[in-house]
């Protein structure tokens, strides 16, 4: 057997050993070195670009808007974002001019010699006012998407119950921004073909995004992206990688060489995308006896900064999952997603999810405190079970909010492990002046793309037998989750033969089919499901060649080919035939929902507002475990990167809605010593669509790990706090009575 | 001008500026890429060395400081293919997912295997809390250096499966 055990990741060794190579250890002959030469105001004409005289600008190439060979856009959901500003800017950081030379110290002096002329214009910054004002950001109304969903009459359902005595309880939640800090930086190289095309190899979720958007860039399709070892992705090298190339290219095209641009920390914490901050309010009716939900009425906004990026993806995903897992018959969610003068946000790991999870946990929270009950037994009696409709519709089957908590729970009867926050310098009475809380959160989440999304997609893989090895063809990058494993292990299981004879191919658009981008924790379950299906086809067509009955081994078959041909199929997405109504939100969301169940130990530090996490525990369904250490190992990091959403990691914005803490000494993600010990369950409820039963995994220990330490914290204080992130400074004042 | 180092066992001898990041000297100049810079500050430990020994973040040294001394790169942890014990545990583990942080938490784990060959699991925390992991959450290459410090490396499971992948 493969599937199910720990086979041993294929780009291990390279990575252990220091060889894979990144795009910024590669050094094409003749590169030159780019950097961008960015707005340094939020909102404003530009009245013109000037080189400073005094500079040596002999081997330095300076790009603008006017240096585009085909449009200036950054194509992806609309064309509203330009590849260089042109004539005016909108977010602070927007990128305005380029500059290439021959070392990346020339380059970064250049861009200091460029002198943008701006007459300033009022920016609007504040989301709440966003919708419908006068300052037009964004169409006619700065909406970049508004979805609403009518289950049920909460109105009516809402009157009735409080008139029948029913309580209403109201609150708003908010959540802050949080950047990916994917270790390895943004960055492109693009490099001129011989035959007037161009190679981009970089540092990307999905290549197909960058073929699309810089055929338009470039005015032609004489293109072709291949993806360099990544490091790390999270949603922040889903879309902006296409920006990063298209400066590239048009410096590339300008000077007829290879160009490589890498960012700067600080840069890429400036310009890149975050996650979206969102005001939640909630407002519900629930038994006083139970805490049952009666009815709900939801109004998520969500900032999308300057331009559009996917930002109506992340709505979508927010207002779908507004209620956390939890049943209630009438839910009113009002979504929308507004544009203000603040660099663009975009794809993070849970899409919108995290936000609205964290406001459902925090309710459910508000509503046990307000009923004098435990917050367990009111998500229990409210909890998802099989049979129960979704708020658009979705009848669940195969529901395991139930399994997650109790084994979360079983699992959390483990004494606690020794705690790295007692090693704390700080004396001895450090200890006293702490109190421990435990905090409990459920999460359920959508995976895949929503409603028909992978039936339009179409998504291809192809398997194709060479020699005897086996090699799968797929634009599934792998950014550290392990797709280069994940797929060679499905093939090999379905083939009955060794890992190491099948590989994936080198991730480059002119090898590979576009199998939909890599993201929506839709890889190892929708596409290693196509490259499942592309096994058995091989399987089927090469027994079609040598002829052979249905059970002889892939092998023997393999054995009677005279052919040195390759042998290679296709294989494509198969709709499932959802029922979705794009118009109403009413349907089938999701093909299947990932449930799971965290418990976080932590302690309060009374007169720091420190919180120290000291263990976290999760059961997590993930239908099926392919490989278990790359799976827990997808848990794990999830977990701990929402715990630094939790009480961590908090963006400071300056005057012009920048991000002034652009540094790692001050962007504070955890440490190794700031982590908790984990104990991590995957349950494992089959997806029958899902190869050998897997579900997607990737985005859902996003999702509640925050809302834990939340409860956890009013737990061990009594303090409740309903914004993210719980910084020290927060905790503290609502300690101090200041909240 | 010229400085001359000792490089994962052998002498280099490069011209560069004295005040060179020791980063951008492996890098760029020796073409020892397997350093990575993830800040350029000191903080995230992508470009952890060991110099004598010791590590250091290699983008906040100058390249005159290493002058007539012994460096060690990632690239020097394996010996003819011999993987490094912590790199064994790194692969059975689970120590690597996007692996741009591994190559410093290797020289930073093996500076402790150096130096602590029986630390408890907090002490292996607070030794590679000066290097960065985004993806792993840290639990499994806490996993996976204490594993390699109790000479345990070897995991549970199918042996041969196991080998068969590390040949790849």
């Amino acid at each position: 057997m493969i599937i199910g055990h720990d086979i041993v990741r294929v780009d291990g060794r390279a990575k252990v050993t220091g060889v894979a190579r990144y795009v910024d250890d590669v050094r094409p002959d003749g590169c030159l070195y780019a950097a961008t030469v960015r707005s340094t105001i939020a909102h404003g004409r530009i009245l013109g670009i000037d080189l400073d005289p005094a500079f040596d600008w002999t081997d330095v190439t300076v790009a603008t808007a006017a240096d585009i060979p085909g449009e200036n856009v950054v194509a992806l959901m609309t064309d509203d974002q330009p590849v260089l500003a042109d004539g005016i800017v909108r977010h602070v950081s927007e990128p305005v001019a380029l500059v290439a030379a021959p070392t990346r110290d020339k380059a970064l002096a250049a861009v200091a010699h460029v002198v943008v002329r701006y007459a300033p214009l009022e920016p609007l910054f504040d989301p709440e006012v966003s919708e419908g004002n006068a300052h037009r950001i964004f169409g006619d109304d700065n909406l970049f998407s508004r979805i609403d969903i009518r289950h049920g009459d909460a109105d009516a359902a809402m009157a009735a119950a409080e008139r029948d005595g029913a309580l209403v309880i109201e609150a708003t939640y908010r959540t802050g921004l949080q950047e990916q800090l994917y270790i390895e930086p943004q960055g492109m190289i693009a490099e001129p073909r011989a035959d007037g095309g161009m190679t981009f190899f970089g540092s990307m979720q999905c290549p197909y995004y960058i073929v699309k958007a810089l055929g338009r860039v470039l005015g032609h399709d004489r293109l072709n992206v291949v993806q360099a070892a990544t490091g790390g992705g999270f949603g922040g090298k889903e879309e902006y990688p296409s920006m990063v190339a298209a400066h590239a290219a048009v410096l590339a095209v300008k000077t007829g060489r290879p160009v490589k641009l890498i960012y700067r920390r600080d840069e890429d914490l400036r310009a890149t995308t975050k996650r979206h901050p969102a005001i939640m309010r909630y407002r519900t009716a629930v038994d006083r006896a139970t805490g049952k939900l009666l009815a709900a009425r939801v109004h998520l906004l969500f900032d999308g900064g300057a331009y559009n990026t996917l930002s109506p993806v992340v709505l979508s995903r927010g207002v779908i999952h507004a209620m956390g897992p939890y049943a209630c018959p009438h839910v009113w969610v009002d979504g929308r997603m507004v544009a203000t003068h603040t660099p663009p946000n975009g794809a993070f790991r849970g899409f919108g999810a995290p936000q609205v999870m964290f406001a459902a946990e925090r309710h459910m929270d508000r509503i046990a405190r307000a009923l004098g009950l435990d917050p367990l037994a009111v998500r229990q009696a409210n909890l998802y079970r099989d049979g129960d409709v979704t708020p658009t519709g979705q009848r669940l089957v195969d529901v395991g909010a139930g399994e997650v908590v109790r084994r979360a729970l079983a699992a959390a009867e483990a004494p606690l492990p020794a705690f790295a926050g007692t090693h704390r310098p700080g004396g001895g009475g450090e200890a006293a002046r702490r109190r421990a809380g435990r905090g409990l959160a459920i999460a359920w989440h959508g995976c895949g793309f929503t409603g028909n999304g992978e039936a339009a997609i179409e998504g291809k893989a192809d398997v194709a037998l060479e020699g005897d090895r086996v090699v799968v063809y797929s634009a599934s990058t792998d950014i550290g989750q392990g797709t280069d494993t994940i797929f060679p292990s499905i093939v090999a299981q379905v083939l009955g033969i060794a890992v190491d004879r099948v590989r994936n191919a080198p991730h480059d658009t002119d090898l590979v089919p576009d199998s939909g981008p890599t993201v929506a924790s839709r890889t190892a379950m929708v596409v290693g499901g196509v490259v499942k299906q592309g096994a058995e086809k091989l399987r089927e067509a090469l027994r079609a060649e040598v002829g052979g009955g249905p059970d002889e081994p892939f092998d023997a078959l393999v054995a009677r080919r005279k052919s040195s041909e390759p042998l290679r199929v296709r294989a494509q997405y198969q709709d499932q035939g959802a029922i979705w109504d794009r118009a109403t939100y009413q349907g089938e969301a999701y093909p299947t929902f990932g449930w799971s169940c965290v418990i976080v130990d932590l302690e309060v530090d009374l007169d720091t507002g420190e919180v120290l996490y000291r263990r976290l525990v999760q059961a997590t369904d993930v239908g099926r475990a392919l490989n278990p250490t790359l799976c827990s190992g997808q848990l794990e990091g999830g977990v701990l990167q929402a715990l630094g959403y939790a009480t961590s990691e908090e963006v400071v914005l300056d005057a012009q809605h920048g991000m002034r803490n652009d540094r790692l000494t001050n962007y504070i993600i955890p440490t190794a010593l700031d982590a908790p010990e984990m104990i991590t369950e995957m349950v494992e409820i089959p997806f029958a669509h899902g190869p050998f039963g897997a579900k997607g995994i990737g985005e859902i220990p996003h999702d509640v790990p925050a809302a834990a330490a939340a409860q956890a914290i009013e737990q061990a204080t009594g303090v409740s706090l309903d914004l993210l992130p719980m910084t020290p400074e927060r905790v503290l004042a609502a300690l101090m009575g200041d909240a | 001008m010229k400085i001359d180092f000792d490089l994962n066992g052998t002498p280099v001898s490069v011209d560069a500026p004295p005040m060179a990041r020791l980063l951008d000297v492996l890098r760029e100049d020796l073409r020892a890429t397997g350093s990575k810079e993830g800040c350029g500050e000191g903080e995230c430990g992508a470009c952890t060395v060991l110099i004598e020994g010791r590590a250091v973040n290699a983008c906040l040294v100058p390249v005159i400081q290493v002058s007539g001394q012994r460096v060690l790169t990632v690239e020097g942890l394996s010996r003819d293919e011999v993987l490094h014990p912590v790199q064994v545990a790194f692969l059975e583990h689970g120590g690597t997912q996007c692996g741009i942080c591994t190559p410093g938490f290797l020289v930073a784990a093996a500076e402790l295997l150096a130096k602590n060959p029986t630390p408890t699991r907090i002490e292996v925390r607070e030794a590679l809390a000066g290097n960065l992991c985004r993806c792993t959450g840290y639990q499994k290459i806490v996993d996976a250096v204490a594993a390699a410090l109790s000479g345990a490396a070897e995991a549970p499971g199918d042996a041969d499966l196991d080998r068969a992948s590390r040949t790849c």
